[in-house]
C-alpha cells in the first residue's frame, strides 16, 4: 500500500522487538469477540491512484461547476477569481502539513501569517483586534452572541430580519439549549431595512443587536444609529459581513460603532467548495479581547531579543480552562485564513478597492437590465454586488428552469425561507467580477421567457 | 520591549557570543522575513483588472471615506514573502511529527488533486439539487464508509471540526433526553480528557464533573458506577484514551451508563488506532465524532480546517442536525428545514450554514478509497506497532507510567520522572527541535507528571523511527544527568525560545504602523 512504508520484514522484526508474536497481541485489551480479524467485507479493497482518481472524477462530472455557466449565486458564498499564486502557496507542504503552532520556534511561518491575517481582518472590519479565525461566518455569529452575553450579563439578543437565515437557524438551535432569548423576524421585499424597528426593540434587557451588512437581500444600512441606540441601553452591536469584498467600497462596521464584527471570509481566497471549508472572521474592541473565542497570535521576543510570534492569551481557551473556556473551539480554519491573507496581500488596498468597484459596476448594470424585464421589480435601492428582484411568478421553479437552460440564475428566497409566502417571488442575484456581459444577457433572456 | 521593527538584523560582524553575523541577519537558506506591513504598501497590488467604468451611485450613501490600511504586494513579492515564511515552519512533509493525539500522518497529494476538481471545488452550496448530484453522492459515500467502519447506523456530516462534532453529539443527547421529558444536568468527563470535552459540555449547557482514572490509566469503572444516576446525561470517554490505552471495560461502561438512563459519547480523536479493528458501535457507543484531519489524512493546514462528522446510534439518529443527504430512489436529496418536517421532525436543528466541510470530504474519500478496507486495517496495525516500537525502545531510559500494564495503542506515554531537578519535559522537547524533529505533545494528559505523548503514526518508516529513538534516548539521558545546555535549546531553529509571558502580559495582536508613517497620511 503506497502510503505505508513498513515492509513485512520490518513488521516481523518490530513485533519481535516489542515481544509480540502477532499484531493482535498488541490489541489484547480489545475484547477478543469484538476484534475484527478480517477486513470489513462491506467495503472495497485498496485501489490504485489511477482508479481512485477515475472514480472521483466521474462523481465530480455529475455536478454543474460554477465556472462552466452564467453564474449568479451568492447569499453567503460568492464566486470570485482567485489568483493562481494563492493555491500554489497554500499547497506548500510547510503550510499544508503543519499543525496548530504549539512549538513557536518552528512555526514562525504560520504564526506570522496569523498575525498578519489578524491585522488585515481587524483593519478591514474596522476593529482594534481580530482572532486567528473561526470555522465560518455562521458559527462566528453565534460565538459573538455568546460573547455579548458574557460581557453584558444579559441573554436577550435581537436578530435583524436581514440576517442570513442559516445564521439565524444556527443561533436558534443553540439558544434552545443555552436558554438565550432571540428575537427574530422575516425580511420584507422592500428597499427599507429593519433599522428603525430594531432600534425600537432595544431595551434594558438586550445583550446585543445582530445586523448583517450588506444584508441577505443585498441592502446596505447605516449601522451608526443602531449602534447608538444599543449603546444607550447598555447593549452591544454585532455586525455580520458575509461579503467582505464590499468593505473595499463601503464603510466598515467598526467605524460605525459595531462592538463585535464577525464575517464569512470565503470571498477572499477561498473557493465555493460546495459550502466548506470556509473561514470565520471575528474582530472586536481591545477591551473585550479576553472575552473573545478562538486562537490569537501575538508578538513577542525570543531569548536573543529577536521579534517572534506565539499563540497567546490561551487562558481563555479549552485546553487550559476546560469547562470555563470562552468557547470549545480548538482546530479553526488555519489554511483558509492563509488563503484569505495571501489573496488580500495580492490585492492590497488598491486592488481591493478596484475589485469592489468592478463588482459594484457589474451589479449596477445587471440590476438595470434585469429590472427592465417586464414584470420584474428591483427591490433594493442600495446594494453592493448582490440585489433582490421580485418576479411576477414564484422564483424557485424559475431557478430550476434556468438551471435546465444552463444558467445558475441566483438564489430563490423560497429555498432560503420555505413556507414564507410573501417571499416566494424573490430572487437574490449576485454579480461579481466573474460575470460577463453575455452572462447577464443570458439571465435576462431566460427571465424574459420564464416570467411571461 | 526590544523589538526590531524592521525585521532586519543589525549589521554587526560578530555578536556578543563571538558568533559570526551577516549584514542581513540571514543565514544562507535561513532567511529573515519582515512583516507584510513593513514591505507592502497600499498602492502596490498583485492583481490586474481590465478597464471598466466605475459606478458608485447605489451604496446607500455609505461610501468608504477613509483608508483601510491594507498592504499590497506584487505577485513576485507575495510569492517570495510566503515562501520564505513557509520555510520557518516544521511540517509532516519535512519529518517525524509525533504530536500525541493529533495523528500527524502523511497527507496524500491525490487528496489535494481530487478536492480541486471543478465539480467539487467550484460548486455553490445553494445550487439546485439536480446540479449537484455528484457532490451529494460523495457526501453519502463518505458517510457510508464512516458508519460501516464504526458499526453505527447513522452519521451527521455537517460539524466543522472535532470540537464541533462533540457539540453535535451532546446536542443529540440533550434533544433525545428532552424528547422523553428527562431533564439531566451533568456530563461526566475523565480527568485525562481533551480540554474540548468539558468545554463542549459547558457550551451545551451541562455541568461537568470529573471521573477518576485507576492505576492502570483507565476509567475507574467502579467509581463511575457509583456516580451514575438520574442526573447524569452522558459520559464522555476517549477510546483509545489519551494515555494511549484501550479502555477494556468500554462495553461494561456503556452498559452501566445505559442502565442509568444516560448516553455514551466517545471522543473519536484516537480512532486511527482501531480503524478496521474494532467497531465503536459494538462497544455500546451512542455518538462519536471522527476527525477527518486525523484518521482520514486531510491536512491540518497549520490549525485547520478540520471536519468532525458524528456517527450516531439508533437511539440518537432521529435527533441528528440538519441538513443531511438522503438517497431517495436513484436520486440524492438534501434534507433541510423545509423537508425535515415530514419525516425528521425531531432533529435538533441546524448547527452550521450550508452542509459541512465538502473540501475535506473529497480528501477523505480519496484516502478511504485508496486504502480500502484492508488498507485501513493495516493503518491501525502499523500505527499501533510503530507506537509500541517506540514505547519499548525508550521505556528503559524513560519512565513509562503505564508501560507495565501492557502494550499501548497508537501513542506511547512517558513522564519526566528521573529527570534532573531543574530540567523538565519542555527542555527535552526543545532539544528534539534541534535534532530535526517536531516534539511530542507535552504536559498532556494532565494525569501524568511532565507528560510526553508520542504518536508516530503509520506513515513513518522503521529507519525514521530508529533515528528518532536514538535522538530521544540521547536527550533523555542528558535530562537525567542534568545537562544544563538543554535549557538553551533550541539553538538551530529560526527562533530561540520565545517569551510567552511577555506576549500574554502585554498583548500585541495586530501590527501598528510606526508613528511617523501615520502622521504622513
Amino acid at each position: 500500500m503506497r502510503y505505508l512504508p513498513l515492509s513485512d520484514a520490518d513488521r516481523s522484526e518490530m513485533l519481535q522487538a516489542v515481544g509480540a508474536a502477532t499484531i493482535d497481541d498488541l490489541f489484547r485489551d480489545v475484547p477478543p469477540e469484538l476484534l475484527l480479524r478480517e477486513p470489513i467485507a462491506e467495503l472495497p479493497p485498496h485501489a490504485s491512484e489511477l482508479c481512485v482518481e477515475r472514480q472521483l472524477t466521474a462523481l465530480a462530472r455529475q455536478n454543474l461547476a460554477a465556472g462552466e455557466v452564467p453564474f449568479f449565486l451568492g447569499c453567503g458564498a460568492y464566486k470570485h477569481h482567485i489568483p493562481a499564486s494563492v493555491d500554489h502557496i497554500i499547497q506548500r507542504g510547510e503550510f499544508l502539513t503543519a499543525y496548530t503552532p504549539y512549538q513557536p520556534e518552528i512555526a514562525q511561518g504560520t504564526l506570522q501569517v496569523l498575525f498578519e491575517f489578524q491585522t488585515q481582518v481587524a483593519r478591514l472590519l474596522g476593529c482594534e483586534v481580530a482572532n486567528a479565525s473561526m470555522y465560518d461566518g455562521s458559527t462566528a455569529c453565534w460565538e459573538a452572541i455568546v460573547m455579548a452575553r458574557r460581557i453584558t450579563r444579559r441573554a436577550k439578543a435581537i436578530l435583524s430580519s436581514g440576517l442570513h437565515p442559516h445564521y439565524v437557524s444556527v443561533a436558534n438551535t443553540m439558544a434552545k439549549f443555552t436558554g438565550d432569548v432571540l428575537e427574530t423576524s422575516l425580511p420584507e421585499l422592500n428597499s427599507v431595512t429593519d433599522g428603525e424597528s430594531l432600534i425600537a426593540a432595544i431595551d434594558g434587557e438586550t445583550s446585543a443587536v445582530v445586523v448583517q451588512y450588506p444584508d441577505i437581500l443585498g441592502r446596505i444600512t447605516d449601522l451608526g444609529p443602531i449602534a447608538e441606540a444599543a449603546h444607550a441601553n447598555g447593549a452591544l452591536l454585532i455586525a455580520v459581513v458575509t461579503e467582505p469584498v464590499a468593505l473595499g467600497l463601503i464603510r466598515s462596521p467598526g467605524e460605525m460603532g459595531a462592538d463585535i464584527v464577525v464575517g464569512e471570509g470565503q470571498s477572499i481566497g477561498v473557493g465555493l467548495q460546495f459550502g466548506g471549508p470556509y473561514v470565520g472572521l471575528f474582530a472586536t474592541r481591545e477591551k473585550y479581547v479576553r472575552q473573545m473565542p478562538g486562537r490569537l497570535a501575538g508578538e513577542t521576543v525570543d531569548a536573543e531579543g529577536k521579534r517572534g510570534f506565539v499563540l497567546t492569551l490561551s487562558t481563555r481557551e479549552q485546553h487550559i480552562r476546560r469547562e470555563k473556556a470562552t468557547s470549545n473551539i480548538c482546530t479553526n480554519s488555519g489554511l483558509c485564513a492563509l488563503a484569505f491573507s495571501v489573496h488580500m496581500s495580492l490585492l492590497g488596498e488598491k486592488g481591493l478597492r478596484k475589485l469592489a468597484q468592478l463588482n459594484h459596476a457589474r451589479a449596477c448594470e445587471a440590476a438595470d437590465r434585469l429590472s427592465a424585464v417586464p414584470g420584474v421589480r428591483l427591490v433594493n435601492e442600495s446594494f453592493f454586488n448582490e440585489f433582490t428582484i421580485e418576479l411576477p411568478v414564484e422564483a424557485r421553479p424559475v431557478v430550476r428552469h434556468l438551471a435546465d437552460k444552463g444558467i445558475l440564475g441566483g438564489v430563490s428566497l423560497g429555498r432560503l425561507y420555505p413556507g414564507a409566502d410573501a417571499l416566494q417571488n424573490g430572487l437574490v442575484v449576485a454579480v461579481t467580477e466573474t460575470v460577463t456581459d453575455e452572462d447577464i444577457g443570458a439571465l435576462e433572456a431566460g427571465l424574459k421567457e420564464l416570467c411571461q | 520591549m526590544t523589538v526590531n521593527p524592521s525585521g532586519w538584523r543589525p549589521s554587526t560582524p560578530v555578536n556578543d557570543a563571538g558568533e559570526a553575523q551577516t549584514v542581513t541577519g540571514n543565514k544562507a537558506l535561513m532567511l529573515e522575513e519582515p512583516l507584510l506591513f513593513e514591505i507592502g504598501t497600499t498602492e502596490q497590488t498583485g492583481v490586474d483588472f481590465g478597464e471598466f467604468k466605475a459606478n458608485s451611485g447605489r451604496l446607500g450613501g455609505l461610501e468608504r471615506n477613509r483608508d483601510i490600511g491594507l498592504a499590497g504586494l506584487s505577485e513576485p513579492e507575495a510569492v517570495r514573502h510566503y515562501t520564505r515564511l513557509s520555510r520557518q515552519n516544521y511540517a509532516i512533509d519535512l519529518g517525524l511529527f509525533p504530536l500525541g493525539s493529533c495523528t500527524m500522518k502523511h497527507n496524500p497529494r491525490l487528496n489535494e488533486k481530487v478536492a480541486r476538481l471543478p465539480g467539487f471545488a467550484d460548486t455553490h452550496p445553494l445550487q439546485p439539487i439536480d446540479t449537484v448530484q455528484g457532490g451529494l453522492e460523495l457526501i453519502d459515500l463518505v458517510g457510508n464508509w464512516l458508519t460501516t467502519l464504526t458499526g453505527m447506523p447513522a452519521v451527521a456530516m455537517s460539524p466543522k471540526a472535532g470540537a464541533h462534532g462533540e457539540l453535535c453529539g451532546l446536542l443529540c443527547i440533550r434533544a433525545a433526553l428532552e424528547a422523553r421529558g428527562d431533564k439531566r444536568e451533568v456530563v461526566l468527563v475523565p480527568e485525562s480528557a481533551h480540554g474540548t470535552n468539558p468545554a463542549t459540555a459547558a457550551f451545551a449547557g451541562y455541568r461537568v464533573e470529573n471521573i477518576p482514572a485507576n492505576e492502570a490509566g483507565r476509567v475507574d469503572l467502579e467509581a463511575l458506577k457509583t456516580r451514575l444516576g438520574p442526573d447524569v446525561a452522558a459520559v464522555m470517554i476517549t477510546n483509545p484514551n489519551t494515555c494511549g490505552l484501550f479502555e477494556p471495560d468500554m462495553k461494561a461502561i456503556s452498559d452501566a451508563v445505559h442502565a442509568a438512563g444516560g448516553f455514551v459519547y466517545c471522543d473519536g480523536a484516537n480512532f486511527n488506532a482501531i480503524v478496521g479493528k474494532v467497531r465503536p458501535g459494538d462497544l455500546g457507543v451512542d455518538a462519536m465524532h471522527i476527525n477527518l484531519h486525523k484518521t482520514f489524512s486531510t491536512p491540518h493546514g497549520g490549525g485547520g480546517p478540520g471536519a468532525g462528522p458524528v456517527v450516531l446510534s439508533a437511539a440518537l439518529a432521529p435527533f441528528a442536525p440538519l441538513p443531511f443527504v438522503e438517497k431517495q430512489g436513484d436520486r440524492f436529496v438534501l434534507v433541510e428545514e423545509e423537508t425535515a418536517e415530514e419525516h425528521h421532525a425531531q432533529s435538533f436543528g441546524r448547527m452550521v450554514a450550508f452542509h459541512g466541510q465538502m473540501g475535506m470530504f473529497t480528501r477523505a474519500a480519496s484516502y478511504m478509497l485508496s486504502h480500502g478496507a484492508d488498507g485501513l486495517k493495516q493503518v491501525a496495525e502499523d500505527a499501533v506497532l510503530n507506537a509500541n516500537y517506540i514505547l519499548r525502545a525508550l521505556d528503559g531510559v524513560l519512565d513509562a507510567p503505564f508501560g507495565e500494564s501492557g502494550p499501548c495503542m497508537h501513542e506511547a506515554l512517558f513522564s519526566d520522572r528521573g529527570f534532573a531537578e531543574d530540567l523538565s519535559t519542555i527542555d527535552l522537547a526543545k532539544a528534539l527541535i534541534d535534532e530535526g524533529f517536531h516534539p511530542m505533545t507535552m504536559y498532556f494528559p494532565l494525569v501524568v507528571h511532565g507528560a510526553m505523548l508520542v504518536e508516530p503514526t503509520e506513515t513513518e518508516s522503521k529507519a525514521s523511527l530508529d533515528q528518532f529513538i536514538a535522538a530521544f534516548r540521547s536527550i533523555a539521558e542528558r535530562a537525567k544527568t542534568g545537562d544544563e545546555s538543554l535549557k538553551a535549546a533550541p539553538v538551530y531553529a529560526p527562533r530561540r525560545r520565545l517569551d510567552e509571558t511577555l506576549a500574554a502580559r502585554k498583548p500585541v495582536l495586530v501590527y501598528k504602523d510606526p508613528e511617523p508613517a501615520r502622521a504622513a497620511e
